[in-house]
């Protein structure tokens, strides 16, 4: 082994470096070549009218995503969070439509099992050290089941609806759902919603000791716990965030549409993890960013929208998705790649 | 060559002060396995002692003991002159003894701040955010007291060189309070020239005031900065010496293992005077 001069480190953290270790450079140069083709392709994409529209699936996929980031940043996975997204929402409707509960406070108990489930999720992680991922699909699938199951038992049907005649909905839809004119252009609520959680869970992982131990115990757990960071702690509290979040996101969609299919939320898993991805969170935890799986859920949004726009065929979309992750992933390795090389 | 005969404990400097650490013939066992046996030492505050032996010798349990991951089965363990039974690390670090061990507990993937502090967080303001300004500022401060050239503290330490990072788990120890520093083979997976930034730090913690032990299989590593030298072998101690009473070449004939080795010790000791120059001398163009 042989030491590097001093001036070759010196170029070797130059503003290269900088820019490829930052976890949302691939992202962000994604979302910019996304943006020109598309508006190449339709000139409404690139409207005022156009942005709100795509901006509208990129926030509620947005606002899991970036708790899905500080997750895998912490270096676990949850796939229960997709289908909790239904639960919450089934409990807040059938709460409020067949208890007759105010919308608040049905939406306030929609809480109470996610924060049980996050919970749960994360002791049995902790305890067993099985993978996130086994623990997880677990939990997924017993609430697929729980969904279905006792929305026909409540209901006879495989939907609750009806939210629009409860007590409190207007004043709910608005906070959550509704709509803001921002020069003479509508934009959903729940963009700022989304704005708002990227800010509070960048400022969490750059600015508080919470922020530095998610890290570590993604980076290296041994090491995190050996220094006094309470990994079990931080943990949990990673997937009780997850389900904080399937729980606002639940609630909005159902506020926007009044009612929840049971199987609403199912398959939407795998969506946040790749655009946490896209984002630039490694799948091996200790690495990425909030501001970078906001950007991979931006890309979503405007690929979603934008194959509409451009007249194409729907069926595209996923094409485009396992395209993007791809190049996502690879772009990722390599700079993983080059920081390891850059070692020594 | 002869092998000279241990000397109990003279202390040149502060012979009133009790030691920061000492054990009297500490032994310990797991199951039907004697680790050790019989084996005292002294670790005087700024002073470092090196702790030497080839591998399996007990160099590591020996400080398991001193830093409280393991109790000790017979013998006597003082701090700052009174019996002690640790128990465990947190008690250890609680006392200033702070360990570094090979594998260094720090995240690759994380900056040199963020790792310097981490688990110790300093926080600011009503909502007890993380003080990043400040972290950077001490670690960067501290880093340049212990005389570590690192460039840019944003850098992750997954990018340092293995002497860098020992070199700023280190000055992490020393700025967390430590008073004794367990330093386990910090150089065996160095070059030369990394060894010699090591070493370095590691007198300059000395000149600090800490107290150092040193553990390594290598005498040229050890006798440049030691004071005090504790040969192990097979779990035994074969003594512990004070520097005016040892040579370089008499350490590492017993190192070698002795009378049967005189041989062997001599070609040794030629081979290393021919391919590695003196630790003390190595690492120019290092600060
Ligand atoms: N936890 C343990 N359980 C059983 N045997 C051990 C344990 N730790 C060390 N030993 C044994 O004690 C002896 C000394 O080991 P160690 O202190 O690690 O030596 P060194 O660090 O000098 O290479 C070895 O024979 C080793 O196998
Ligand atoms: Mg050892």
């Amino acid at each position: 082994m042989t030491s590097v001069p001093a001036d070759e480190r010196l170029a070797g953290a130059g503003v290269l470096r900088r820019l490829l270790v930052r976890p949302e450079l691939g992202s962000v140069v994604g979302a910019v070549a996304v943006f020109a083709f598309f508006s190449s392709q339709s000139a409404v994409f690139r409207s005022a009218d156009g942005v709100a529209n795509w901006l509208d699936p990129a926030s509620t996929l947005g606002i899991m995503a970036v708790a899905i980031a500080l997750l895998m940043i912490g270096g676990e996975f949850d796939l229960s969070a997709g289908v909790l997204t239904g639960t919450t929402g089934l409990v807040m409707v059938t709460l409020a439509t067949r208890f007759g509960w105010n919308v608040w406070l049905a939406m306030l108990a929609g809480l109470v099992p996610a924060l049980a489930i996050g919970f749960l999720n994360g002791l049995l992680v902790v305890r067993t050290k099985l993978p996130s991922f086994i623990v997880t699909l677990g939990t997924f699938l017993m609430l697929q089941g729980l969904n279905l199951g006792i929305t026909k038992a409540i209901t006879g049907t495989v939907q609750v609806g009806g939210l629009r005649r409860a007590d409190g909905y207007e004043g709910a839809r608005a906070v959550l759902a509704g709509s803001v004119t921002v020069g003479g252009v509508d934009f959903r609520v729940a963009i700022f919603w989304w704005l708002a959680v990227t800010a509070l869970a960048t400022w969490v992982l750059m600015r508080t000791r919470a922020g530095n131990w998610i890290f570590a115990i993604g980076g290296d757990e041994q090491a995190a716990r050996a220094v006094g960071v309470p990994a079990a702690r931080v943990k949990i509290g990673l997937f009780m965030t997850t389900a904080t979040a399937a729980w606002l996101v639940g609630s909005i969609m159902a506020l926007r549409l009044s009612s929840v299919q049971a199987n609403a939320g199912i398959g939407q898993e795998f969506i946040y993890i790749i655009a946490a991805v896209i984002g630039g969170c490694l799948l091996t935890g200790g690495y990425g960013s909030a501001v970078g799986a906001s950007i991979g859920a931006l890309i979503f949004g405007m690929a979603d929208k934008g194959i509409v726009f451009a007249g194409w065929d729907a069926d595209w979309f996923k094409f485009f998705l396992g395209g993007m992750l791809l190049l996502a992933t690879l772009a990722n390795s390599l700079v993983r790649r080059y920081a390891e090389e850059a070692r020594r | 060559m002869t092998v000279p005969s241990p000397s109990p404990s003279p202390s040149p400097a502060d012979s009133s002060a009790p030691p920061l650490l000492e054990t009297r013939e500490v032994g310990k066992v797991f199951g039907s396995v004697i680790a050790l046996r019989g084996v005292s030492m002294v670790l005087h505050a700024g002073e470092v002692t090196c702790v030497l032996g080839d591998n399996g010798a007990g160099k590591s349990t020996l400080i398991k003991i001193l830093a409280g991951v393991h109790a000790h089965d017979g013998g006597e363990y003082l701090v700052d002159g009174s019996p002690v039974r640790l128990g465990g690390p947190r008690e250890a670090l609680d006392r200033g003894i702070a360990t570094v061990y090979q594998d260094l507990a720090m995240i690759p993937l994380m900056s040199v701040w963020r790792n310097f502090f981490l688990g110790s967080e300093p926080v600011t303001g009503p909502l007890r955010r993380f003080d990043v300004a400040r972290a950077k500022r001490v670690a960067r401060e501290e880093l340049r007291d212990m005389g570590i050239d690192i460039r840019d503290v944003d850098q992750p330490v997954g990018t340092l060189s293995g002497g860098e990072r020992q070199s700023v788990a280190i000055a992490r120890a020393v700025h967390f309070g430590a008073r004794a520093l367990i330093l386990d083979e910090p150089t065996s997976a160095l070059g030369v020239k990394q060894a010699g930034v090591v070493l370095r730090y590691i007198a300059r913690a000395r000149d600090r005031g800490l107290g150092v032990v040193f553990i390594t299989h290598n005498p040229h590593h050890a006798y440049p900065v030691g004071d005090r030298f504790l040969v192990l072998n097979r779990g035994t101690s074969l003594g512990q010496f004070a520097k005016a009473d040892i040579t370089r070449e008499e350490l590492t004939s017993l190192m070698a293992g002795g009378a049967e080795l005189d041989h062997l010790a001599h070609e040794l000791g030629r081979a290393a005077a021919d391919t590695t120059p003196g630790p003390a001398s190595a690492g120019p163009g290092t600060t």
